[in-house]
Parts: C-alpha cells; sequence; structure tokens
C-alpha cells in the first residue's frame, strides 16, 4: 500500500492546491492565510515521509514510480519516479520550505498570503522537477520554477529588482532554450521523451557534445558555475530571505541534479571528454569565487559567493570521476559523486541557515552592509552563537555537514590528480577566511553604533528556524551514513552506467571510454 | 573497557552541554561543578585506566564505536584506540585540564570586569568559559584516543574550534578577536597539508584504519609518486601530514598565531597552548612513526625545522616584556625540541618531554595568571619585582617551574631535554649535525629568557604602582592549590618516567622504530641509573650553557638591571639590527600581513571589479542585453505598418527560396 500510493503526486500538488487555497484566502485575515501555509507546508513535508521510509535502498531503480500518458499524440506521459540521487533532494525541498514560511511570518506585511502562496506552489514545482522522469514534464516544471520566483523577487525585493529580475530570467531562460532543443532531438532519436530511455539512447560524439554542451549552458546557469555565475549574487541582494533561503538552498541543487540526471547519462563520452572543462571551472568557482567573496561589503553577496564556491565542490565531484577513469581506475569514482550530493544536500541546511540569519539582521536593521555591524553579539548572545556554528559548517568544520562534502570530494580529487586535491583543499583556507572575517566584522568586536547597541535577540520563531537547521546540519556531520547509504546503490549504478561507452563501434565495459578517445 | 573509554570522552561533553546551555539557570557554582564533575572522573578513570596499562598489563584496546559511513566501499569509522601512549596522553590532559578547572573558579571570579556593561555576552562568561575548557577536554580526548585518520582529524579541527573561540573569549576586544581568527587560519594552512595527506594515505591504502594502514606500510615503502617531479609516496604523506603538525605545534613557518594566542584567559593558555592542544602534532607525528619512519627525508625535514624553532623562537623570548609572551615564546621552543626529537626517531623522549613539560608549562602559565590576578591584569614584567614576598607558594612553584624549564639536574626537564639533545647528538639522518647544534645553544638561551622573567618579577624592588603595591597578596587556594598538584610533577615525574620510557621502551609497540634509527639505544645501553644519568649530563655541553645562561641572567639582574633600570633600552640600543630583528620576529608577521592578508584581498577586489564586474557583467551580460536592444531597434523598422514593405519582404524571401531549391 505504501508503494502504491501515489505520494509523489501527493507532495507535487498537494503544496499546489494549498498554495491557490492560501491566495483564495484572500488578504483579510493575515493570520489565519499564515497559519494555513504553514499547515499545508508541514503537511507536504510528512507526506514526504514515505518516500524515505518506504524506500528501497537495495536498488537503483526508480520508486513510487507513477506513469500515465498525459499528450499521447506526442508521446508525452505524466511519469513520476524516484531513485537514491532525487529523493533526498525532495526531502530538502519540502523541510526548508517549512522555515521558509516560518521566516516570512512576521516581516512580511505587503500581501503576505501571496507571498505565502508563491513558496508553496514554488515548492511542489521543485519537486516535480526532482521527480519528472518524462522530459516534457521536466521541462515544465522547469520552466515553471521560473515564475514563483520571478515575482518573488520582482514583488518582495529590493530597491534594484527589476535588473535583477531581468537578469536572473534572462540567464535562466538563455540556458534551458538549448536544453530543450536537445530534448526534443533526444525524442528524435529514441521516439519518446522518456528521461531513461534517453539514458540508453546510442549517440555519436558529435551528437554528444553538443547536446552536453546544450545541457551544460541550462545547468551551469543554475548552479551557477563560473563565469555565468554573475546573476546569483544580484537575485540574493535583492530577493526578500525567504526567497534567497529557496535559491540558494534548492535552485541551485537543480543544476546539480541535471548533470547527475541527464548530462552523465546521456552524453558519458562527451563528459569524458569535456571532463577538463568543467574541472577547470569548478576549481576556478572555489578559488576565483573564493577570492572574491572576501572583499564584498554586502552580507548577502558575501554568502552568495560563498554558495557558488560551495557549489565547485559539487560539479568537481562530478566530473572528476572521468579524470579517476582516465587513469584507468574505479576507486573514487562513487564518492567523488556521492561528495557532491552531500554537498548538495549540505549546502542546502548551512546557506539556507546562514541567509536565515542574514534576515534577522536586516529585519531589525534593514541594512546588509557589513560596515554597519559590529559587536552585534553583545546584544543578541545567542543570535551570536548560531551565526559562530554556521560560519563554522560553512567553513567545513568536521562535525557538521561541511565538512563531509567536501571530504569526500577531497579524497576523491586526490585520485584523479594531487593537484586537483590541492587545488579544491585551498577551500580550507579560503571559505574560513571569508566567512570568519564575515563573523569577526559583524558579530564580533565592540558595539559599533546605537543601531547595534538597540538590538534586540532572536525571537521565538527565529530561534525554532535556526535551531532545527542546526541539528540538522549537526546530524548529518556525525552520522553521514543513513544519508549515504540511501545513495549507495543509485550512484554506484550511475558510475557503471558512465563507463559504457555509447560510442557504436564497441562498448566494453572494462575499458573507460577516454581510453578510445586518445590516440 | 569500551564502556569506561567511553565515559572518560563522553563525561567532559556532557559538563559542556550543561554548562553551556544551561548556564543562566544553574548560575556559577551550578557550572563550574559539574564541569568540574565531569572533567574530574574522567581524569580519574584516565589516571585508573593509565595504573592498568603500567601495573596490571592491560591490552592495548581497538574498537569501533560505529560506522560514521560507508563509501566507495570504505568504511568510516567512529572508535578509540587505546594503548600505552594514549593512555599516557589520556592522563596527561585530564589531569592538566582538571587543574585548570579548579584554578579557573579563582581566575575567572571577578570576569565582570572584563565586559562592558551593555554586553550580554559578559552576564555568562564564567559558565561560558567552563562550557568551553570541558569542551576542549571532550575534542583533545577524540583526538588521543582515534584509532582512524579522520576521528584524528574531526579531534584536530575540533580543538581548533575551541582555541579560536577560547582566544577570542573576550568578543569585544579587538585584538583578541583578530588573534583568534589569525590563530584559525594558520591552522587551517596546516589542516591544508593535513587533508591532503589524509587522501594520500586513503588512495594508496584504501581504508582510514590506523592499524590496516600501518600494516600496509612497509609494502610502500618504495612506491613513487609522480607528484613534484616524482617522490616517495611515504614522503609525500609524511610531509604533507607534519604540515598539519606543523600548524597545530606552532612549527615555523606556521609559528606565527601561537604569540597572539596569549589574547585568550590564562587558563586556556595553560591549558590549550602550553599543555594539551599545541602537543597534538607531537602526539601524531608519534602515532604515525610507523609511516615516518619510512622516509628519511620526512624525518630530516621534521628534525631541521623542529630545531630551528627550537632556536629561533626560544631568542625572540628574550626582547618580550609581557609575561605570558615570554612564556609563549619559550612554549614554542620547547615544542621545537620535541619535534626535533621526533625528527631524530627518538619518539619516546620526545613523548617524555611532551608530558613534563605538560606539567611545568602548565604551571608556569598558571603561576604567571596567578600574578597577573595580583598586578590587577598589568602583564609588563617591568612593573612588577620583589613579587615572592607577597606570593609565596606563587614563587616557589614558579621557580620549581622555571628549573626544570631550563633542565636544572634533577628537576624533570633535564631528563626529558637531555635525552633529546642525546638522541638527535646520534642521529645520523641529514641535518642531524645542525640541528644538534641549534639545540645545544638552546639551552643556553631558554636559562637566560626564563630568569631574567624570574628575576625581574620575583626579586628586586617592586616597580608597580602605589595602588597595586597596597593591594597584593597571595591568590587563593583554588589558584594555588593547581599550581602545587603541578609543581609535585614538575619536580619528580622525571626522575620516575625516564626509565620506563627511554631505557625499557614501555611505549613498546605504540611506536615503531627501525633498527637504523634508533637513536635512543644509545641511552638504554649506558644505563646506570638516574644518578649517573644526571651526573653524566653534568659534564656535557648544554648543562654548561644552561648554567652559563642562569649566570648571565643573575649577571643582567644583579649587576646591570639593579643598578641601572633603565638598562633594557640601553641593551637594545647596542644590540642595533639584531634586537630589531628579534622584536620583529623576524619580519613574518609583517610578510603575512602584506603578502597573504593584503594580497588575497587585493586580487580578490580586481577579480570581482575587473573580472565580474567589468568583463562578464560588463561587456558580456550587458553587452549582450544591449546587443539585442540594438537589433531589436533596429527591426523594429521593419515593422513600419506598411503593406508594400511587407509585400516586398514576402518577395525577396520567396526569391532567396527559390534560388536555393534550385541551387541544392
Amino acid at each position: 500500500m505504501l508503494l502504491e500510493f501515489p505520494w509523489l503526486s501527493l507532495v507535487i500538488w498537494l503544496p499546489i492546491i494549498g498554495g491557490i487555497a492560501v491566495i483564495a484566502s484572500g488578504e483579510q485575515n493575515a493570520e489565519l492565510t499564515k497559519r494555513i501555509a504553514l499547515g499545508f507546508a508541514l503537511l507536504t513535508f510528512v507526506m514526504s515521509l514515505p518516500l524515505w521510509f518506504g524506500f528501497d535502498a537495495s536498488t537503483a531503480a526508480m520508486q513510487f514510480v507513477e506513469r500515465s500518458p498525459w499528450l499521447p499524440a506526442l508521446g508525452v506521459d505524466y511519469y513520476l519516479g524516484v531513485d537514491g540521487i532525487s529523493m533526498p533532494l525532495i526531502l530538502l525541498t519540502t523541510f526548508i520550505t517549512i522555515f521558509v514560511i516560518i521566516a516570512g511570518w512576521d516581516v512580511i506585511s505587503y500581501k503576505p498570503s501571496q507571498y505565502m502562496a508563491a513558496f508553496l506552489i514554488m515548492e511542489g514545482i521543485m519537486v516535480g522537477v526532482f521527480s519528472a522522469l518524462d522530459a516534457i514534464l521536466f521541462y515544465f516544471f522547469w520552466e515553471a520554477m521560473l515564475i514563483p520566483m520571478f515575482i518573488i523577487i520582482g514583488v518582495w525585493g529590493g530597491p534594484n529588482r527589476v535588473y535583477a529580475t531581468i537578469k536572473f530570467f534572462l540567464y535562466t531562460f538563455f540556458g534551458s532554450v538549448f536544453m530543450l532543443v536537445a530534448l526534443i532531438y533526444l525524442y528524435f532519436q529514441t521516439g519518446s521523451f522518456d528521461i531513461l530511455g534517453f539514458h540508453a539512447a546510442p549517440l555519436g560524439l558529435t551528437a554528444q557534445i553538443l547536446i552536453f554542451f546544450a545541457f551544460l549552458l541550462a545547468f551551469a546557469v543554475k548552479v551557477p558555475m563560473f563565469p555565468v555565475h554573475t546573476w546569483l549574487p544580484d537575485a540574493h541582494v535583492e530577493a526578500p530571505t525567504g526567497g534567497s533561503v529557496i535559491l540558494a538552498a534548492i535552485m541551485l541543487k537543480i543544476g546539480g541534479y541535471g548533470f547527475l540526471r541527464f548530462s552523465l547519462p546521456i552524453a558519458p563520452d562527451a563528459s569524458a571528454q569535456l571532463d577538463w572543462l568543467i574541472i577547470t571551472m569548478s576549481l576556478i568557482a572555489v578559488i576565483y569565487i573564493g577570492l572574491v567573496a572576501l572583499v564584498q561589503q554586502d552580507m548577502k553577496k558575501l554568502i552568495a559567493y560563498s554558495s557558488i564556491a560551495h557549489m565547485g565542490f559539487v560539479t568537481l565531484g562530478f566530473f572528476i570521476v572521468f579524470a579517476i577513469f582516465q587513469r584507468a581506475e574505479t576507486a573514487g569514482a562513487v564518492m567523488g559523486i556521492e561528495g557532491g550530493m552531500v554537498q548538495m544536500i549540505s549546502h542546502g541546511f548551512i546557506s539556507g541557515a546562514l541567509f536565515l540569519c542574514v534576515g534577522v539582521l536586516y529585519d531589525r536593521m534593514h541594512t546588509r552592509e557589513i560596515s554597519a555591524y559590529g559587536g552585534v553579539i553583545n546584544r543578541m548572545p545567542w543570535f551570536g552563537a548560531f551565526v559562530v556554528f554556521f560560519a563554522m559548517a560553512n567553513a567545513g568544520l568536521p562535525g557538521t555537514s561541511g565538512f563531509v562534502g567536501e571530504f569526500m570530494v577531497i579524497l576523491a580529487a586526490f585520485r584523479a590528480d594531487f593537484w586537483f586535491a590541492f587545488l579544491a583543499a585551498t577551500t580550507l583556507v579560503l571559505a574560513a577566511a571569508f566567512t570568519l572575517w564575515l563573523v569577526k566584522r559583524v558579530i564580533f568586536g565592540d558595539i559599533g553604533n546605537d543601531n547595534v547597541a538597540a538590538l534586540k535577540d532572536l525571537n521565538r520563531r527565529e530561534t525554532l528556524n535556526l535551531s532545527v537547521l542546526a541539528a540538522a546540519t549537526l546530524a548529518i556531520g556525525i552520522w553521514p551514513k543513513p544519508l549515504i547509504d540511501v545513495m549507495e546503490p543509485t550512484i554506484a549504478n550511475l558510475v557503471q552506467q558512465i563507463q559504457v561507452s555509447k560510442l557504436p563501434e564497441g562498448s566494453d565495459l572494462v575499458t573507460p571510454p577516454i581510453a578510445r578517445l586518445q590516440p | 573497557m569500551e564502556t569506561v573509554y567511553l565515559i572518560i570522552v563522553l563525561a567532559p561533553l556532557f559538563g559542556a552541554i550543561v554548562a553551556g546551555f544551561f548556564g543562566g539557570k544553574i548560575g556559577r557554582a551550578g557550572a563550574h561543578s559539574v564541569a568540574i564533575a565531569g572533567v574530574g572522573l574522567s581524569a580519574v578513570l584516565s589516571l585508573w585506566v593509565l595504573s592498568r596499562f603500567i601495573w596490571h598489563d592491560e591490552p592495548a584496546f581497538n574498537g569501533s564505536l560505529y560506522t560514521w559511513m560507508v563509501a566507495d566501499g570504505i568504511r568510516f569509522e567512529i572508535g578509540f584506540l587505546v594503548d600505552r601512549l594514549t593512555a599516557l596522553m589520556m592522563a596527561v590532559v585530564t589531569f592538566v585540564s582538571l587543574m585548570v578547572h579548579i584554578y579557573t573558579i579563582g581566575y575567572m571570579a571577578d570576569d565582570a570586569h572584563n565586559w562592558p556593561e551593555n554586553s550580554l555576552v559578559g552576564k555568562n562568561s564564567y559558565q561560558r568559559f567552563f562550557s568551553y575548557i570541558s569542551l576542549f577536554t571532550f575534542s583533545m580526548l577524540m583526538l588521543v584516543m582515534a584509532n582512524n585518520f579522520m576521528q584524528l582529524f574531526f579531534g584536530w579541527e575540533a580543538v581548533g574550534l575551541v582555541s579560536y573561540l577560547l582566544i577570542g573569549f573576550y568578543t569585544t576586544r579587538e585584538s583578541a578577536i583578530s588573534a583568534n581568527l589569525k590563530a584559525f587560519l594558520v591552522n587551517r594552512v596546516g589542516d591544508f597539508g593535513f587533508i591532503l595527506g589524509i587522501a594520500a594515505v586513503v588512495m594508496y591504502f584504501n581504508s582510514l584504519d590506523y592499524a590496516e594502514v600501518f600494516a600496509q606500510a612497509p609494502a610502500h615503502a618504495e612506491t613513487q609518486v609522480a607528484v613534484f617531479g616524482g617522490v616517495s609516496l611515504m614522503t609525500l604523506i609524511c610531509i604533507l601530514l607534519f604540515i598539519g603538525a606543523m600548524g597545530k605545534s606552532a612549527q615555523m613557518p606556521l609559528h606565527v598565531w601561537l604569540p597572539d594566542s596569549m589574547e585568550g584567559p590564562t587558563p586556556i593558555s595553560a591549558l590549550i597552548h602550553a599543555a594539551t592542544m599545541v602537543t597534538a602534532g607531537v602526539f601524531m607525528v608519534t602515532r604515525m612513526s610507523p609511516l615516518f619512519e619510512l622516509s628519511t627525508t620526512a624525518l630530516s625535514f621534521v628534525l631541521v625545522i623542529g630545531a630551528l624553532t627550537a632556536f629561533l623562537m626560544g631568542l625572540i623570548g628574550l626582547v618580550q616584556n609581557d609575561i605570558k609572551r615570554v612564556i609563549a615564546y619559550s612554549t614554542l621552543s620547547q615544542l621545537g625540541y620535541m619535534i626535533a626529537a621526533l625528527g631524530a626517531s627518538a619518539y619516546a623522549a620526545g613523548i617524555f618531554h611532551l608530558m613534563t613539560h605538560a606539567f611545568f608549562k602548565a604551571l608556569l602559565f598558571l603561576a604567571a595568571g596567578s600574578v597577573i590576578i595580583a598586578m590587577h591584569h598589568d602583564q609588563d614584567i617591568r612593573n612588577m619585582g620583589g613579587l615572592k614576598r607577597y606570593m609565596p607558594i606563587t614563587w616557589i612553584t614558579a621557580l620549581a617551574g622555571s628549573l626544570a624549564l631550563i633542565a636544572f639536574p634533577g628537576f624533570s626537564g633535564f631528563f626529558s631535554k637531555d635525552a633529546i639533545i642525546e638522541a638527535v647528538g646520534h642521529s645520523q639522518i641529514a641535518g642531524a649535525g645542525l640541528a644538534n647544534l641549534l639545540l645545544i645553544l638552546g639551552a643556553f638561551v631558554t636559562a637566560l629568557y626564563s630568569f631574567r622573567l624570574y628575576f625581574l618579577v620575583f626579586h628586586g624592588e617592586p616597580r608597580m604602582d602605589h595602588h597595586t603595591r597596597s593591594h597584593l597578596h597571595e591568590t587563593p587556594w583554588v589558584v594555588t592549590g593547581p599550581l602545587i598538584a603541578l609543581a609535585i610533577p614538575s619536580v619528580f615525574i622525571g626522575w620516575y618516567a625516564i626509565e620506563p620510557l627511554l631505557v625499557e621502551n614501555w611505549l613498546g609497540d605504540a611506536i615503531t622504530v627501525l633498527h637504523e634509527h634508533d637513536t635512543l639505544h644509545h641511552l638504554a645501553a649506558h644505563w646506570h641509573g638516574q644518578r649517573e644519568f644526571i651526573r653524566h649530563g653534568m659534564q656535557t655541553l648544554p648543562f654548561w650553557l644552561s648554567m652559563g645562561g642562569l649566570l648571565m641572567a643573575a649577571y643582567y639582574w644583579w649587576y646591570l638591571h639593579q643598578r641601572n633600570p633603565g638598562i633594557d633600552a640601553e641593551l637594545q640600543e647596542r644590540g642595533g639590527r639584531f634586537t630589531r630583528l628579534l622584536q620583529d620576529k623576524y619580519g613574518f608577521d609583517d610578510f603575512n600581513q602584506r603578502v597573504f592578508a593584503g594580497g588575497g584581498q587585493l586580487i580578490g577586489r580586481f577579480l570581482w571589479k575587473r573580472s565580474d564586474q567589468r568583463l562578464i557583467d560588463g561587456a558580456v551580460v550587458n553587452g549582450s542585453a544591449k546587443a539585442v536592444g540594438w537589433i531589436a531597434a533596429r527591426a523594429r523598422h521593419l515593422q513600419s505598418g506598411m503593406l508594400y514593405h511587407y509585400a516586398f519582404a514576402m518577395i525577396l524571401g520567396l526569391v532567396v527560396l527559390l534560388t536555393l531549391f534550385v541551387t541544392f
């Protein structure tokens, strides 16, 4: 019964229906609409739990599958399912949304019901992205996701929100157009929009490379990777706190998810040929962006740049796999991808919490300038403790989730090439430098000015939010095994899959594709 | 036993959590009671464990607690390895920690005046301090009890975190929060090497477990890796791991954070920055002896770095006037001795000195803290003098600590330091000659700075202002009690421990020494008891140099300083460039500030303004937006609304299409 019930549809549509209900309740009774919104967010989270408890962690096959014809004329199905890659991301989505709703409770006074509704609808759409197994359905959710985010930044955003929304929209839209072309091409190759069917499609190298680049544009913008990252700091700065949290904690993960669901299995040979490109972009993200983060004067921009640097570890983990194959090795491949996945989940908690922390300060002082603060801990000791905790997690301190992913990726990168690991490990210094310097200037020190002197410590709602996220960060840091176990079969299977060349002349399991590509 | 080990680790953690989260509710007495109970329990149990190892031949324990994760077929475990080495470390750590806990009751009693009126952080600072030092004890125990590299790294970084929190304990002081940032970042530079070392271990051994790695190590003795033009795997691993030790144990050039760490309250300078955390590097290298033994290159590197630190940092101690900073440079120098011992494969001697140093250096710091309390937090030794009259217990214990530090015959430091110098003298590896010279000269420097400090603080006429002088008195028993408790081992432990540790090889399997590296067997071969060892020691150069340093300090004190208190300035004048070099601490701080801190920001700003904003956003993003806008503006003219324009366009299109069809 557990497996047959359409849990995925429920988790997608429940928040969307909830969003509509919240809008319908109007703006007259703000308290009531907030309660309805929170109720739906909580209920959605509870309904997503069976995906975890009922998940069979011994298989790489898709689970909780739902499939029925949607547009039969075009071969489009309503086709959902999850594996060890998407399931944790769906839970992350339903989990984080709760805190976004709570965080907006007191501070959103302009049309709160529409604000809450936008996040609920967003939640459903994002779950849709992670669970769609039909390319058109995926594309539908993928593009639909832009609309609520566009509205959230555009309506509740800061003074420069128009520039930010346009930049955000164009950047992401530009990327996804090419993805659509690739999806249609794959449809003509396989005769259906079944994503798993795409995985099996035999493709020549040129086709793979073109497809790879089409996907790369879409996913690199979302992650975001250097050099298509400049929309993110602007979007974060203008977005309301909740928008930033969703953006950092979940939307960026969709890019990483895309690489695993599309790029790697559909174009393994192209991925193997172009791994150097992604690895280079990832390492630039770690170092270049780390240095840029160091000199930011706006707290949100700093954390936005920090996000880009941390996401560099995700893409690095995904693509060092091919560099490992190149050495005729397979050990470390699974760990690299798993490390990237753990990094995504962990970054969801930590960056989400850090943006909430900035929100706490912004709600009180209405500025994000670092120089406007100083000595906050003197007035807000509990808040200060949380910030130091999340800063340490951001710097990858062992015992927090921030360590797990980075550690795994560094271990795997070392197997690929000493210098990859060397450059990646600079994050130990860089991330600590930009994060703790921020803490020093904002949290520590003598009370900087009268505004700081008037600050009040966290209220109950804020404390609750940060406590739960801190607990999650610690839990994964202390015992990541449950998370890894869920992903292991799926990722091991993926690694198997991408070792098999799709090139027509052969498909032996042993020789890595790259070995044949090189003279 | 597993339960006992678990209690030893978790009791301080429990104390930390209770004192930290509920400090406000349970009050000061509640917080220090629970913290002391936790650490006390773990100290008692640790001593019991040690006694089991000494008298009951307790077998080593190596077991997993839980599986952290399994990835790629590699098990990441959390577990304990308790052998004789660990048991010794546990006893030292928990005992010193317990003393520091008790001492803190007195030292932090009136902490409130260290905080500004309007600061809420100052409210429960007393309880928070107890929470931190208990948390530190937990972390340090995790470090020494780990049975695998990952848990070692956890402990390694966790003690770094607590050190960060404690150096910056006074969050309102700019100097404190700069010092803790610096400490954390410099340690991270070390950890950068450390994590790469771990990665190398995982790559070649496919395991993180000590036992498994050490068992496989000899098979990899000849393995070469194609990095840096080809080096031996063991050299690469050991040097990378040692870079971590250089950060944590403050070896040059990563030593720069330790003097600044004196911004923290004195109890933690004793516990963390003298007795325990900074010796983690020494412990780690000893634990990794099966790996280090396989790379003579790495051992030479370790030896030379240690000896350089021992000598050069001691010299800086001569020109410092802050009581804590003199002792801090002394710590750097003594850590150099321990590290040098490791380089000479005299791991047991390194651990021996670690232990004696833990006692006498913790004692010296706590005595300094006692002086600082009496001096109303004036730390300048130029303002002290004559304190022995007012603080007899502090005076006599500090004297015991100082004699131990300068290796005065019979005191604990004599046995451990002499053993190190002798071992390095027997070492045959590259750099041993230089190291030996530096360590011997270091003996002179150590005695000079130690007794300059001692005379200036305790002897002569009091130089403090009238108000301070009228309030001078001995500190309460919670302060003097731990001083006495630490003075006892500072004097005696060397006598009793040298035979089992260095002669009878008590550490046994816990360390590995190749026969050709064994520099301690001379000592064992010529062992005729402690008395003979002392007699022999008194005929060697280090002893005479040390006495020379002591006499020179006395000369400085009685003939120069007594007659002319402004002699320091004159000496500095005469020392010229040399003293200036020492006062600039060889320019490391300036260099780091300019090149790393300044350079990093400069590059960051350049990348942000030029690359991100001007190139990517300015030229590409906004440029293409503008280009689209420009094309659209042109294209708009096509939609003129005039029928003949459209008709013309259609005809043109038709012609082009027809041409294409005809041609292809």
